[in-house]
């Protein structure tokens, strides 16, 4: 647990890319801000010329494979990881062993997240119990607990009965909760193994068509809105999803929906390799996919960029395509991601940036204390990018414990220099502290 | 002509040399009456069928001529890419019994001599084995000596012999020039 | 030439035209009293194989021995594979016994790109899952030059499920690259959703097709596609897109049939046409062992 307690005063941090300020860090609140502050006494000074200032980034999609696979991952290394990507909240995905389908088990998340101190961990409550799909989980305990959970998803796998998803998105009213559906449809991608297209084609694997995610929103949309209900979509990977998100948000539909850096940036002729690292749920898609979710999350129709971090041990993803695991880690990688893809291509500016990656997931997973503008009197919660350290991806180097990176060997322009998680450095000088 | 080389048997000299390796062979075999001539494939072949038709010219004897392909029993595969192979014909009627003439345009280090000797094993059991050359160029590495030679010439390891051939080249004659280094390649031309 | 064989899209023109006029050379082997070569003297070929395919692993061994490699015979059954060995330690395994090549059929596509990545020797790609079968299309274009006497302008009809079929693939790549114009004839259901960008054309009407085609290649029907509703029913496929002697009447005259094997009698191909000289499917077979040993030949037998 990281112990520097005391006032930091960050000198000359270009705030949500404007002109530099300094920014007083202390008691955990942004104290002031202002040009030329005076330090106080005792306070370390941050010399953040160049650097962008944000405030810390909220992830809602995070796999952080506690309880169960901690040789993937565990909420420690996880929180660690994402600490080092500019995070100061994630959520932590139902998807473990046992399946944070109980209170008991949501508790124990969160509190592991406590105790590792680099980031809140708020734990994802399971639509469905064991994520079987077939009855609710006890929603209203895992929402009651000291966890507070209020994002509730059997990702990884599709809540597909119509009728189920119905019972969910009203269930979730009672206390302002949300669904977060994985929207896959399971009979048209039974054994699918990529995106459906000229590249699986030609490799013969069997594809996985944009219909499948398609067809499942444009359902859940009607459902939401038919009974009043918040619904967000996951990893949103088509342009057909993308222009059904659209449509229903134009009919007042409360529908909020994510992209995720490597959808922002990969396509799936990447798979010619048969490297299974490209390998991920939903699959890559193509060029044409990646230039309509760049314009959709550019005029909000996506709200949100959100990881799905998935780690992997070596020996799930070093096999052939077929029997490899699906998912990329990429908390550290995904606001280098976005620079790239994003603000280098004038598509979004870092206030923007600032509001698709904390304000505005912040506030569909309900967490206070995050997502707050960069002001004084809000919590110490910031993050310092540096917009111009290009640096080589390397997953070996990453603090999570899985190195399973598509973007491996890429440069991206950018990296985080500093995290403070309510006015205490998690990470400073590029290095968690 | 390649740079630095010079014509040491011109179209007539290879003429006459290869009338008088006929002649050799139908001494030497008694008449002819079992010979069978196998030319080493490039140059080797169209020069075994010159020999063929010069020998129905002065005995009136149609010599079973063929080819005999010896990339796959190379020494040297190893030094060198994958090459492609030439072609192997057995005259019907085989070479058991035969006399088998086997013909190419330059002995150097005797290394393919030696491959068609094996490759020659597989395909039958000849009375006899016979070499016919055109040039002898010198610098043996085996013990292996040619039956019939065109012309045999002195030469440096750092010179180079080539053959040239109507048949595959456009015009007879063969050249001595520096050598271009080869990887792989032990002997003159082939 | 190339250091491994994984796909038939990855050949050239002129080096697929050498893997063909090796074989017709490496063909004559098989005539002679001794059937062997002494060119891959003290090399090791591994054939490891993950399904079973007794023809196509016995042609290839077959090939290796006429070539005098040592060869190993890998099965997933009864060896480590079968208590769960991954593909990369069964590689590393191998690479570490010294083989120069390894044949690799295995039920995954891509398998052979992956092993290709760990191990040094050459990967031959004997099938891998629904991508690519490249000694089976050689064989194929081999098998059709010497039949019909050229492949530039060939007019190739391939019949059946081409979705799930490896052979289809490597031969719509191969017939493509030499100079072939293919025509893939199956039911919607069994075609790519891309097949419009195939380098090929695409037909529901076999009795259409047939007139204008020299070769036509059936591939074998699985009967699990009818419980997967690709087709209504066996007959309603027979019917459609089975040739019988009626259908084989309406081809040209000197038009060949091709099977990859095994066929299913009575559903894609009749007995009638089967047993007809003009089908080549035991010369396929013949021919299978003189292409794998010109691969393993181009592949193993230089620097």
């Amino acid at each position: 647990m990281p112990d520097t307690h005391g006032p930091h005063l960050i000198r000359r941090a270009r705030a949500l890319g404007g002109d530099p300020v300094d920014i007083l860090l202390a008691d955990g609140r942004i104290a002031a801000l202002g040009p030329d502050l005076d330090a106080p006494e005792g306070a370390e000074t941050v010399d953040a010329d160049g650097l962008i200032a944000l405030p810390g980034l909220v992830d809602l999609h995070t796999h952080l494979r506690e309880p169960g696979r901690e040789d993937a991952e565990t909420v420690a290394t996880g929180s660690r990881s994402a600490a080092m990507g500019g995070y100061t909240a994630v959520h932590a995905m139902a998807n473990t062993d046992p399946v944070a389908d109980t209170a008991g088990v949501v508790e124990q998340v969160w509190r592991l997240g406590r105790e590792a101190g680099y980031c809140d961990v708020r734990p994802v409550g399971a639509v469905t119990v064991g994520l079987a799909g077939e009855r609710l989980a006890e929603i209203g305990a895992m929402a009651d607990s000291a966890a507070q959970v209020r994002v509730f998803s059997d990702d990884g796998v599709c809540v597909s009965d119509a009728l189920l998803m119905r019972r969910a998105l009203e269930y979730v009213k009672a206390f302002d909760g949300v669904v977060a559906q994985h929207a896959q449809e399971p009979r048209l991608t039974e054994g699918a193994q990529m995106n459906e297209g000229c590249v699986s084609d030609r490799l013969g694997l069997p594809g996985w068509p944009a219909v499948a995610e398609e067809a499942v929103i444009a359902r859940d949309c009607l459902l939401a809105q038919h009974v009043g209900s918040r619904l967000h979509v996951c990893h949103v990977s088509t342009r057909g999803s993308v222009d059904i998100i659209r449509w229903a948000k134009a009919r007042g539909c409360d529908v909020t929906a994510e992209v995720t850096p490597h959808h922002l940036l990969l396509t799936d002729d990447l798979v010619e390799s048969y490297d299974p690292v490209y390998k991920v749920n939903p699959p890559l898609r193509t060029a044409e996919d990646v230039r309509a979710l760049r314009e959709g999350l550019a005029d909000g129709t996506i709200d949100i960029v959100a990881t799905d971090h998935a780690p992997h041990p070596v020996e799930a993803k070093e096999t052939e395509w077929s029997t490899a695991a699906m998912g990329m880690v990429g908390l550290e990688t995904a606001l280098a991601v976005v620079q790239h893809t994003m603000v280098d291509t004038g598509l979004l500016t870092w206030d923007r940036v600032a509001d698709r990656m904390s304000a505005a997931p912040a506030r569909i997973g309900r967490v206070s204390g995050h997502g707050r503008d960069l002001a004084a009197g809000e919590p110490a919660n910031v993050v310092l990018y540096d917009p111009a350290a290009p640096v080589e991806v390397d997953g070996a180097a990453m603090a999570t414990k899985s190195g399973n990176t598509p973007f491996r060997g890429m440069t991206l322009p950018g990296r985080v220099r500093a995290t403070f998680l309510r006015g205490v450095p998690t990470v400073m000088e590029g290095k968690i502290s | 002509m390649p740079d630095g080389a010079r014509a040491v048997l011109d179209g007539p000299e290879i003429n006459r040399a290869l009338t008088r390796i006929a002649h050799e062979v139908l001494e030497r075999t008694k008449g002819g009456r079992r010979v069978t001539l196998l030319g080493i494939p490039s140059r080797g072949v169209p020069l075994a069928r010159r020999l063929a038709q010069r020998i129905e010219r002065v005995e009136d004897l149609k010599v079973p001529t063929g080819s005999l392909d010896i990339t796959m029993y190379r020494d040297d595969l190893r030094l060198a890419p994958a090459r492609a192979l030439g072609k192997t014909e057995i005259p019907t009627g085989g070479l058991d019994d035969r006399v088998v003439v086997l013909v190419d345009d330059v002995l150097f280090s005797g290394r393919t001599v030696r491959a068609a000797l094996d490759a020659l094993g597989d395909l039958g059991r000849p009375r006899a084995v016979q070499l016919a050359v055109l040039v002898d160029r010198g610098h043996r590495e085996l013990p292996i000596r040619a039956d019939y030679v065109g012309k045999n010439l002195p030469t440096s390891l750092r010179e180079n012999v080539t053959v040239r051939l109507t048949e595959t080249d456009g015009h007879d004659a063969v050249l001595l020039g520096p050598a271009r280094p080869r990887p792989g390649a032990t002997e003159g031309d082939e | 030439m190339m250091r491994h064989l994984l796909s038939t899209g990855d050949l050239t023109r002129d080096e697929a035209t050498l893997v063909l006029d090796t074989a017709a050379e490496l063909a004559r082997v098989g005539d002679r009293s001794v059937k062997k070569l002494p060119t891959l003297r003290g090399r090791t070929v591994v054939n490891l194989f993950y399904e079973d395919s007794t023809r196509t692993r016995t042609s290839f061994e077959l090939a290796a021995k006429r070539l005098s490699a040592d060869v190993i015979n890998f099965s997933a059954k009864g060896s480590s594979v079968s208590k769960g060995e991954s593909l990369k330690d069964t590689a590393l395994t191998l690479q570490a016994m010294g083989a120069d090549g390894v044949v690799i059929r295995h039920s995954a596509s891509g398998a052979a790109h992956r092993l290709a990545n760990w191990v040094d020797g050459s990967v031959l790609n004997a099938g891998d899952g629904t991508h690519e079968h490249p000694t089976q299309a050689l064989l194929d274009a081999f098998t059709m030059r010497s039949r019909l006497g050229r492949l530039e302008g060939l007019r190739v009809a391939i019949v059946g499920d081409i979705l799930h079929s490896r052979v289809a693939r490597s031969n719509v790549l191969l017939l493509n690259t030499l100079g072939a114009h293919v025509t893939l004839v199956a039911p919607p259901t069994l075609l790519p959703v891309s097949v419009h960008t195939w380098p090929c054309e695409v037909s529901y009407d076999l009795d259409d097709v047939l007139p204008k085609s020299d070769v036509v290649m059936l591939l074998r029907v699985q009967a699990e596609r009818m419980t997967e509703s690709y087709f209504p029913s066996v007959r309603e496929y027979s019917r459609n897109y089975g040739l019988d002697g009626e259908r084989l009447a309406r081809m040209p005259q000197d038009a060949i049939v091709m099977h990859p094997g095994p066929m299913v009698r009575g559903v894609e191909i009749s007995a009638e046409v089967a047993d007809s000289p003009r089908c080549t499917v035991t010369e396929q077979v013949a021919n299978g062992v003189s292409l794998r040993m010109a691969v393993l030949y181009l592949l193993l037998g230089g620097s």
